[in-house]
Parts: C-alpha cells; structure tokens; sequence
C-alpha cells in the first residue's frame, strides 16, 4: 500500500496540545503564566538574590522611601521600613514564605486529595457516603475560618499555618475529585474497558486519571489562591508567620502603624499579593477556558 | 451443527424505588430464549423499554442477567447472574462509537491496552497485530497514532469495529451500533460488517430499530415486548407471516 501523507493540521493534534493552542490564544492567561512562572522562581531563588538580609537593620536608613521619590536612595529600590530593613528584600524573601509556602500547601493537599478522592469515588456505598457527607459538614464552614480554628488548636506559626491551610482545603479538593472520577465511571469507554479485562487500578491508570488530571490542575489553582490568601490573612492576624519573619501578610501587619507616615511600606506588600493571586487566578481561569473550548470543539 | 451462542430462559429484573420503603420489580427480560449460529446474524426489534438494550448488555457481561443461562459453543459462560468465563469472544459496539473510546489516548494505547490484557503476545506482536486490524476495517495503519476526535463518523465507527474484532471474537453484539450514522456511510459500515462475516465467519446480534437493516443483513429474527419474547424465527418467515398483533404492528411499516 502507498504511503500516505496524513494530514498535520491544527485539529489533529493530541488533546494537551490542542489545550495549550486554546490556552495561547487567551493572552490574558498568558501573561498570568508568566507572572505565575516568574513568582515561582523569585520564591525558590529570593534567599539567594536578595541585595540585603531579611532582618538586616541599616540604622541610618530609616523609613526612606522608594528610591524615585527625592528623598529616596539608590541602595535601597523599594526604600526601608521602620527597622531600617531594606523593603525589596524583604518582599523577595515574602514570595518564599507566602507564594512558595502556598505552592507546597497546595501540592500537599493535591496529594492527599487526589487520592483520597479517588478512593472516595471508586467506592461504593457506606464507605463512599461516610466519607462524603462527613465532609460536607466541613464544607459549610469558609476555609479561613476552618484555617483560623484549626490554628487554633495547634498553635501560631508559620508551618501549623501550612498545615491548617492544608486541612482547610482538602474537604473541596476531595469532594471535587470524588465528582470527577464518579463522572468518568459512568462512561461508556469506561464499561468498554471494564469489559475487555480491566481491573480497578488499571481503569483508573489508563481510563480516569488521563481524562481528569486537567481538572486536577485547574483544582490546583484554586486552591493556590485560596492558600496565598488564607496565609496573608493568618499572618496578617498575627496567627500565622510571627514578627521578624518576611512573610505578605506579616509584613502588613508589622507596617500598618506607619501608613501615613510610610504608606509605600503597607501599599507594596499589598499589591504583591494583589498580583500574585491575580495571576494564579488567572492561569487556572484560562485553563478552564481552554477545556471548555476543548470540549466544545 | 452447534450453536455457537445459545441463551436459555434469561431473567432480568430491575428494583425501582416506590415510595420511601416500597420498592417495585419491573422486569426488563422475561424467560428469553434463542440460538446463533456460526455466521449468522440475529436481529433483535422491539420498542423502546422492551429490554432489547438490556439484553446486548447482558450478552456482553456489562450487567449480569437474574436467571437463565448462556452457552457459547455449547460451554456455559453466565449461569443465573453469574458471569463463569470472562469472555473475549463476546464483543459489544456501543450505540456512540465516539464515546466508547477514551479521548486521552491514541487509538494505538486503546488497542494495545486491550491485547495485553487478554492475549501474551509480545509488543511487536501487538503492533503487528493492531496494523492487521486497522486494515481489516479499512483504516490504515498510520491511524494508530491518531486521537478519536480526529476522526470522521464513518472512520470512528470503524475504529469501534476495530476495538470489537481485535481479539478474534465470535459473536459482536452491535447496540443500535448502525442508528446514529448517516445512510450513506451507515451503508459502508453495513457492506463492511457482511464481508468480515464471510471472511472471519463472525456472528452477529443486530440491535436495532431499522426494518430494513434487519431485512438485508439478518437471518433470524426476535421480537421484544416488555420483556417478553413474542416472535422468534427466520425473518423472511415472520416478515410475511407474524403471528402476534404487536409483531404485525411492529413489522409492518
């Protein structure tokens, strides 16, 4: 038989290039990316290329305004907070603790979730139904005040704030996964396979998982910014990251005695925040987008 | 010469919740009955509800039936609801060949998926083996790279048929596998289904709801009605002479 030249257009492409193509085409999810990709590499490399120490003090900078205004200095870009300490660093050293911490809390939860999830929907019966209505009691309760409770109870700091956050989240992430997979179940190539031999663990290897792991990280998104958020409120209460650690909400909290005298230290650290989630948001909304245009197509 | 599918006395019911504590039986299969031979095909008619769908359900082991047996060349393979032999010579196309493929993976995975659970061939094997396939139903073998929506409606249905035919059944049970398609390629598939029955020897069990469908491909015929078999015989027989009033009504159109 003759070779045939297949024809390579646009449609004919694997369905994560065509969601990448409709990804693409939405720019502002673009740029989201982008500043989502840039966020996450100021967090792993803040320590490393910060000009100045998180709490390094410089006594005869104090409160000096960012580096354009007349008054300000060339050394320090963002100008310095009421200790002296050099902003920008500081804001840096916030995108590991906030956005970074935030990343891992998120990652941990998708773990958890993910597979407490699938279990949840591969069951059937009163397994399933304890799982699911015991987590629609936590699903009544917003996530920062669940976050705020469970503080609580283990104490302030940093990682119990991770650690609350991550608890707060997993009920939604569960109950989303559990949704999805049960979807799945129900279709047709999922009882076509089923029919040729398939157990359990490889209908979900092959069957679900590759059908629902976009959803999965449009999930994921979500609850990034929910935990970037959830982090600053805590830290901002005073019930998350404590004093001297550079963390968004800390930081907020540590300069909010100075807002008219030093406004730059209280509006900075805001609208970092402001971007951070804004970008997360807007990459998980791009993504949803482009699945639904995926599907619609 | 022995059938090579026979089914005795099939039961199916199903519980629908009446009320809070009540719960009715309905029963979607009655006590039915027949027999297949090598290629030969049989078509099953009756109107919506009557258990037709439930009964290629039931053949192809995505439901157990309540009572009633299944002989496959004389072996018994289901026993009052209890499925003996996980049989791969018992096909099923689904009614949306689009959906009955997982839109993540290359029609190459699916295949592959389905041989290595069923047969010990090696992967070169496989790959010879799928190639094979692709050209029986008239695809090529390039196609095996390609995503189910990057096919047309007549090529999925030839994919589906791929899926079907790749572990060398006897019996496919088409599910109203022929409805969804427009006539011309709906034709095609028809034309390809015969010529792999005088090739392979296939037997199939037509669901449907299409006369003349069942007039040009079938050679016995079984009528439907809430469950119950009410006609049972050669179709050009009960085409001039159906007994039951629901049977002329059915054929007569």
């Amino acid at each position: 038989m003759a070779k045939f030249k297949l024809f390579n257009e646009d449609a004919n492409k694997s369905p994560l290039k065509h969601l990448w193509r409709h990804f693409k085409s939405n720019h502002s999810a673009l740029v989201g990316l982008w500043v989502f990709l840039l966020l996450a590499i100021l967090a792993i490399s803040a320590p490393l290329i910060a000009p100045y120490g998180v709490n390094e003090q410089n006594a005869q900078a104090l409160i000096l305004p960012p580096s354009w205004d007349d008054a300000g200095q060339v050394e320090f870009i963002l100008g310095t907070d009421g200790l002296g300490r050099d902003l920008l660093s500081r804001l840096m050293n916030g995108a590991t603790s906030t956005f970074g911490l935030a990343i891992l809390a998120a990652l941990l939860t998708t773990a958890i979730g993910v597979v407490l999830g699938v279990f949840a929907g591969l069951t059937r019966g009163v397994k399933s139904s304890v799982l699911n209505h015991l987590l629609d009691i936590t699903l009544a309760i917003p996530s920062l005040l669940l976050a705020i409770v469970i503080v609580a109870i283990l104490g302030p700091g940093l990682m119990n704030t991770v650690w609350a956050i991550i608890f707060a989240l997993l009920p939604q992430y569960i109950h989303s996964v559990r949704n999805l997979v049960a979807q799945e179940l129900s279709k047709d190539y999922i009882v076509a396979q089923r029919l040729d031999g398939a157990n359990k663990w490889q209908i979900l290897k092959t069957g679900i998982l590759p059908n629902i792991y976009e959803h999965i990280v449009v999930i994921f998104t979500m609850s990034l910014s929910t935990a970037v958020l959830d982090i600053a409120a805590l830290g901002f209460l005073q019930l998350g990251a404590q004093a001297p650690t550079a963390e968004w909400g800390a930081i907020l909290a540590e300069n909010l005695s100075l807002i008219y005298l030093a406004p730059w230290t209280v509006a900075l650290p805001g609208i970092l925040l402001f971007i951070a989630i804004l970008s997360t948001n807007l990459v998980g909304d791009g993504l949803r987008h482009a699945l639904q245009k995926r599907r619609a197509s | 010469m022995q059938p090579i599918l026979k089914v005795q006395a099939l039961n199916k019911q199903y519980k629908t919740r009446d009320g809070l504590f009540r719960s009715r039986f309905f029963s979607a299969l009655e006590n039915v009955s027949f027999c297949l031979n090598k290629g030969e095909t049989l078509a099953v008619i009756g109107e919506t509800g009557s258990g037709k769908s439930t009964l290629g359900r039931i053949l192809a082991g995505a439901e157990a039936s309540d009572r009633g047996q299944i002989l496959l060349q004389g072996q018994i393979i289901e026993d009052d609801g209890k499925r003996i032999v996980h049989s791969k010579e018992l096909r099923l196309i689904f009614q949306d060949p689009m959906k009955s493929l997982n839109p993540s993976l290359t029609i190459e995975k699916i295949l592959s998926e389905i041989l290595e659970l069923n047969t010990q061939l090696n992967e070169q094997q496989r790959r010879d083996k799928i190639n094979e396939t692709l050209l029986t139903v008239g695809l090529l073998a390039e196609h095996r790279n390609y995503y189910a929506h990057m096919f047309s409606g007549g090529q999925i249905q030839r994919v589906a048929l791929a899926r079907a035919i790749i572990l060398d059944p006897l019996v496919l049970i088409l599910d109203e596998a022929l409805s969804s398609l427009d006539p011309s390629v709906r034709a095609q598939t028809v034309n390809l289904l015969l010529s792999l029955q005088r090739k392979i020897g296939l037997s199939y069990v037509l669901i449907t709801n299409h006369l003349s469908l069942v007039r040009h491909m079938s050679d016995s015929l079984l009528i439907l009605d809430q469950g119950k078999a009410i006609e049972y015989g050669k179709t050009s027989e009960l085409f001039s002479c159906a007994q039951s009033k629901q049977g002329q009504r059915l054929l007569s159109c």
